[in-house]
């Protein structure tokens, strides 16, 4: 068991598996075929993202560096909560950027389905995690990989 | 809600649901978007007009569209006037039949309702569809110093770079809110301080390097930070231009998407660096060194992705970010002057170009128009990236000189002169 300790974007608890990308989460290239085409489980399409395409990110623990990509981003992101497709959390390994800051926080504020978002948790955390871990967050920013 | 950041009386009494709780929201988002980078207060936003990015209904976002049919019934909307993004469809560029119903069907199902959201928030006109707004055929050009609410990356970093306005790399929705709430939060690219550079590029080239590559190799090796370049000024000189202007929208529209560049100084010749020189690198700035050989290696770096990486090509783009009403007239001179050294009279592929409606309807009332009309190429208003990002157009083979189109998409990038001989010769 490994306890990191990261920043708080938006407040929440939850406990889910991770799913791990080493890369940058490019969140239009990743989410917009699931949402377009109705896959309720958002399976990732992005080809350049050997770590997450094909997989399922709905419900997970999306353990990333940070996103990049089209300043569509945060609303892709946005969107894939409110359908109820996003992830279950965003844990950050570096500080966050404008585009997934703006998706986690447009989540907390217009959807009920808020998404704890955490950054700063340092690389060794991306080191630590493996996908399939399991996850709990907490309120106060506390990850631990059980 | 209590607040780290330092908010005025009216901004608090919004935020404490004053002006209704759709209002309140839209600060809210404003409030905590800022507190994650440290703002400590708000500042207006004194640009003229506003930018955004989404200007396209698209089924996947439908949160997006009912969110802003919130903000229309509670008359939030946008203060300041906007420019948009280019239009996902043009009925003139090539489409097969199942293209043309996946657009339809399943894309782009409700545009027409989305145009008319946009002009209830505040669109500037029926033109107004364009990623270069800062074209002064649009009437979208913010003055040095202005704070904007922009988004769209291409046009963010041309008004940060060459203009000397001042904006964040906002997403979506937030450039809205921005507008919507007349002011954003401070940090980043409209402080002082976030406008230093912390990587040197010395550009030590023997040619004039192509704008989307450089850009490109800078964009990957900086990501988001601020790059102060010398020895471009040998190759673009010391004043701005409209040559060396429609290079820095190209250069630049491909380091903010290889990388994530909100602002580029270029020595001698971008306004902060003319006025404030070395002063604007930070200390303890990184040093990347680029010459030919970088340059050739990044490009043959750019991964293939057509199943069939020796396939016809079927389609080619020129103009993404849109093209400037001068570049328009190059280009048609030199498509001319190339098929008539190959001996054809029309192009062999079929060819898009794309600019700002104001500049299409601009060029259209020239001598230039039917002679470009003559080689078969075909001109429109529409996106390129929007057009290819549905999974059928993604099989099309398509070449582009567009590195942003390059990074999106399943499209292969060429330098102009590559692109030239493709499209008169048909030799990839």
């Amino acid at each position: 068991m490994k306890t990191f300790h990261g920043r708080v974007i938006v407040p929440g608890s939850c406990e889910a598996e991770a799913l791990v990308s080493h890369g940058g989460l490019n969140t239009l290239a990743s989410f917009q075929k699931a949402l377009q085409f109705g896959d309720e489980k958002a399976t990732c399409g992005d080809q350049n993202n050997p770590d997450l395409y094909g997989r399922e990110m709905a419900g997970k623990a999306l353990c990333l560096p940070q996103t990049i990509g089209s300043t569509t981003g945060g609303m892709v992101l946005y969107c894939a909560n409110a359908m109820k497709r996003g992830p279950a959390c965003m844990l950050f390994s570096k500080p966050i950027d404008s585009l997934a800051a703006a998706g986690a926080i447009l989540s907390d504020v217009w959807t009920e389905s808020a998404m704890p978002a955490i950054d700063s948790l340092g690389d060794e955390f991306l080191e630590a995690v493996q996908t399939g871990d399991h996850i709990r967050v907490e309120a106060n920013g506390t990850v631990t990989i059980l | 809600m209590a607040t780290k950041m330092q908010l005025t009386p009216e901004q608090q009494s919004i935020l404490n649901g004053e002006q209704g709780e759709t209002m309140a929201k839209v600060l809210k988002t404003l409030v905590m978007y800022g507190e994650a980078f440290g703002a400590e207060k708000m500042v207006p936003v004194t640009s003229e007009k506003g930018h955004l990015v989404t200007s396209f209904d698209l089924k996947a976002m439908k949160a997006v569209y009912e969110l802003m049919d919130q903000l229309i019934e509670a008359g939030a909307v946008s203060g300041q006037p906007f420019s948009v993004d280019p239009k996902p469809l043009d009925p003139q560029v090539p489409a097969n039949f199942l293209e043309r119903l996946v657009f339809k069907k399943f894309m782009y199902t409700q545009q027409e309702n989305y145009d008319a959201q946009l002009k209830k928030l505040g669109l500037l006109s029926e033109n107004a569809y364009t990623c270069a707004c800062y074209l002064e055929e649009v009437g979208n050009t913010p003055e040095k110093g202005d704070i904007l609410s922009w988004a769209e990356s291409s046009a963010v970093v041309y008004a940060n770079s060459v203009l000397g306005a001042r904006c964040n790399r906002n997403s979506g929705i937030i450039e809205l809110f921005g507008s919507i709430a007349g002011y954003v939060p401070c940090f980043g690219l409209l402080t002082d301080e976030g406008r230093k550079a912390t990587w040197i590029v010395e550009v030590k080239t023997e040619k004039m390097p192509e704008a989307q590559v450089l850009g490109s190799a800078i964009g990957m090796k900086v990501l988001e930070e601020v790059p102060y370049i010398k020895g471009l000024d040998r190759w673009l000189g010391k004043e701005l231009n409209k040559q060396n202007k429609a290079y820095l929208k190209d250069f630049g529209a491909a380091t903010a998407s290889n990388g994530a560049v909100g602002l580029y100084h270029v020595e001698n010749l971008t306004p902060e660096a003319v006025e404030q020189g070395e002063k604007l690198i930070a200390p303890g700035a990184k040093t990347y060194v680029i010459d030919d050989a970088e340059l050739e290696r990044i490009k043959n770096g750019y991964p293939v992705v057509w199943k069939n990486p020796d396939a016809r090509p079927r389609l080619c783009f020129v103009g993404c970010p849109h093209l400037t009403y001068d570049q328009l007239i190059s280009w048609t001179e030199q498509v001319e002057a190339k098929l008539k050294e190959n001996g054809r009279a029309r192009v062999v592929i079929p060819t898009v170009f794309t600019a700002p409606p104001a500049v299409v309807e601009k060029f259209e009332k020239t001598p230039y128009a039917p002679r470009l009309k003559a080689t078969g190429v075909i001109l429109s208003y529409i996106c390129p990236l929007m057009y290819m990002n549905n999974p059928i157009a993604a099989k099309k083979p398509v070449i582009t000189n567009s590195n942003k189109l390059r990074t999106y998409t399943t499209a292969r990038y060429y330098t102009d002169a590559e692109i030239l001989d493709s499209i008169t010769k048909g030799v990839q």
